[in-house]
């Protein structure tokens, strides 16, 4: 067990390893991930019974639920990843770590959206200083703070920690500022779903609901993938398995796409 | 080296510049004293936004004055001094940041009443504004420590410190705003000064793990 464990720490901290991993994992995760989403919204928007106090203005649940969800998981995992890269000096877990942040920076902003039109017709106003709302925003502060970092630290390594060390400190203060704003003042329905307890929603309302929360996480993992990977060819470009991989791509194109002049001539 | 020289050694080099020291209540002071000119010099009307505006305006001084908390020691080398004795590092950032919390962060919390009288505060706020900024003060200079170690040597910093600190900052904010708010409405205050207690019992404990590894980062070469 321990063995298979380390086993597979150290294949986790290859590069070449992660890229042709997730080079087989990432089409199921964008395959899975669009037919959840498309079974989801489909599901959500026209067979789900409308709400009966918001009418139709409740079915942006099914994008607003899932980002906001996605947007405080991706902070963990991106905090985490932090925490490995920092305690065994793991350079993929870096690299998960510094391009997670726009994308649960992107995730957060669609919640706040979202949540904003659904508050006009809902509470009458796009938005107000309410404890989710607020705790959303500063969620988004500490993942701009996170690329500020990036951004203002040229040396790569010391960018890396640094960011961690940010991000860690930010996932202890979180659940302060959640309830610090949570007593302060508060108009935001309870969640509608948590793990420990029953839906509150009808199953109609709740599996598509379900659906796209999967949808959403699904494709969190292809956009961390696919980025992973491009930040990978970016630092490894100088070592040897790169270089190949690149070149066998070129050539692959020639091979199909053949000589650009003879193709003009077949189009004419 | 240790944790008590650098301790005498920075209030002895606060106490040198002394125009320094009265920059940040300077700024407090002119901060406080823009929002009548701005919003209205109605006393009633100020007196219900003294609370947030003094605790805003320590807030942003102490921010402003936590930029130079490392930077002076990374120019002239000293900073790598204390990165290189056999001490634990957390310690000696512990030390700096009691320094500047009793050059900073106390004289805001005295000087604190005045800006109320100047804002038309009402009597039961004077209580809580300077309990709550006793104990909030130091949780933003230690906080701020994080910040400053982790900007301490690049050339843009200054702009990216009140970034990465400021969303560290709500919770203090908020439990001490209200804590002054139910001063003020007559009601009891104690419990949001327990928060704030608390808040600063976390810092002291991680706040200087957290820089001091911030410090470590970014002095490496």
């Amino acid at each position: 067990m321990w063995q298979a464990l380390s086993r597979l720490y150290y294949k986790l901290g290859s590069p070449k390893w992660f890229y042709e991993i997730s080079g087989r994992w990432m089409p199921w995760f964008l395959i899975i991930g669009s037919v959840l989403m498309v079974l989801g919204i489909v599901w959500g928007l026209a067979f789900a019974p409308a709400d009966y106090l918001q009418g139709n203005s409740f079915r942006i649940i099914y994008i607003h639920v899932p980002a906001a969800m996605l947007s405080q998981s991706a902070y963990i995992i991106m905090a985490v990843a932090g925490l490995v890269g920092l305690v065994w000096k793991m350079k993929m877990s870096f690299i998960v770590a510094k391009v997670i942040a726009p994308i649960g920076a992107s995730v957060a902003i669609i919640a706040l959206v979202t949540g904003a039109i659904w508050g006009k017709p809902t509470w009458g106003t796009y938005w107000v200083w309410d404890a989710r709302l607020t705790s959303m925003l500063i969620l988004m502060f500490l993942y701009f703070g996170v690329i500020a970092i990036h951004n203002a630290i040229e040396s790569e390594e010391m960018a890396n920690k640094a960011a961690a060390v940010l991000a860690i400190v930010g996932s202890i203060n979180i659940p302060i500022i959640k309830y610090s704003v949570e007593w302060w003042n508060t108009l935001h329905q309870p969640a509608t779903i948590t793990l420990t307890s029953k839906p509150t929603m009808v199953p109609e309302m709740f599996i598509p609901l379900a659906l796209t929360i999967i949808g959403f996480y699904c494709w969190f993992g292809f956009w961390v993938f696919a980025r992973t990977r491009n930040e990978i060819l970016l630092r490894e470009h100088r070592t040897n398995w790169v270089k190949k991989l690149l070149i066998s791509k070129v050539t692959a194109n020639d091979s199909i796409v053949g000589d650009p002049e003879t193709n003009n001539r077949a189009g004419e | 080296m240790n944790a008590l020289s650098i301790f005498k050694r920075d209030l002895l080099i606060a106490f040198r510049n002394r125009g320094e020291l009265l920059n940040p209540l300077m700024f407090f002071l002119m901060v406080a004293s823009l929002f009548p000119l701005a919003v209205s010099p109605d006393p009633k009307f100020l007196g219900q936004i003294a609370p947030g505006v003094i605790w805003v305006g320590a807030l942003l001084a102490t921010l402003l004055s936590l930029d130079l908390l490392f930077k002076t020691d990374y120019e002239d080398g000293s900073l790598e001094q204390m990165l290189l004795v056999p001490q634990p590092l957390m310690l000696l950032v512990l030390a700096k940041v009691s320094v500047h919390w009793l050059v900073a962060g106390l004289p805001l919390a005295l000087m604190a009443p005045l800006l109320g009288l100047m804002l038309g505060l009402p009597e039961g706020g004077y209580q809580p504004l300077v309990i709550s900024l006793l104990l909030g003060t130091p949780v933003l200079s230690l906080l701020g420590s994080i910040g400053a170690g982790l900007t301490v040597g690049l050339k843009k910093g200054g702009m990216l410190m009140p970034l990465l600190i400021l969303p560290l900052y709500i919770p203090v904010l908020i439990f001490a705003a209200s804590a002054v708010q139910s001063g003020v409405d007559g009601n009891s205050y104690s419990g949001h000064l327990a928060f704030i207690g608390a808040y600063l019992a976390l810092a002291v404990v991680f706040a200087p793990i957290a820089a001091a590894a911030a410090l470590r980062i970014t002095t490496a070469r």
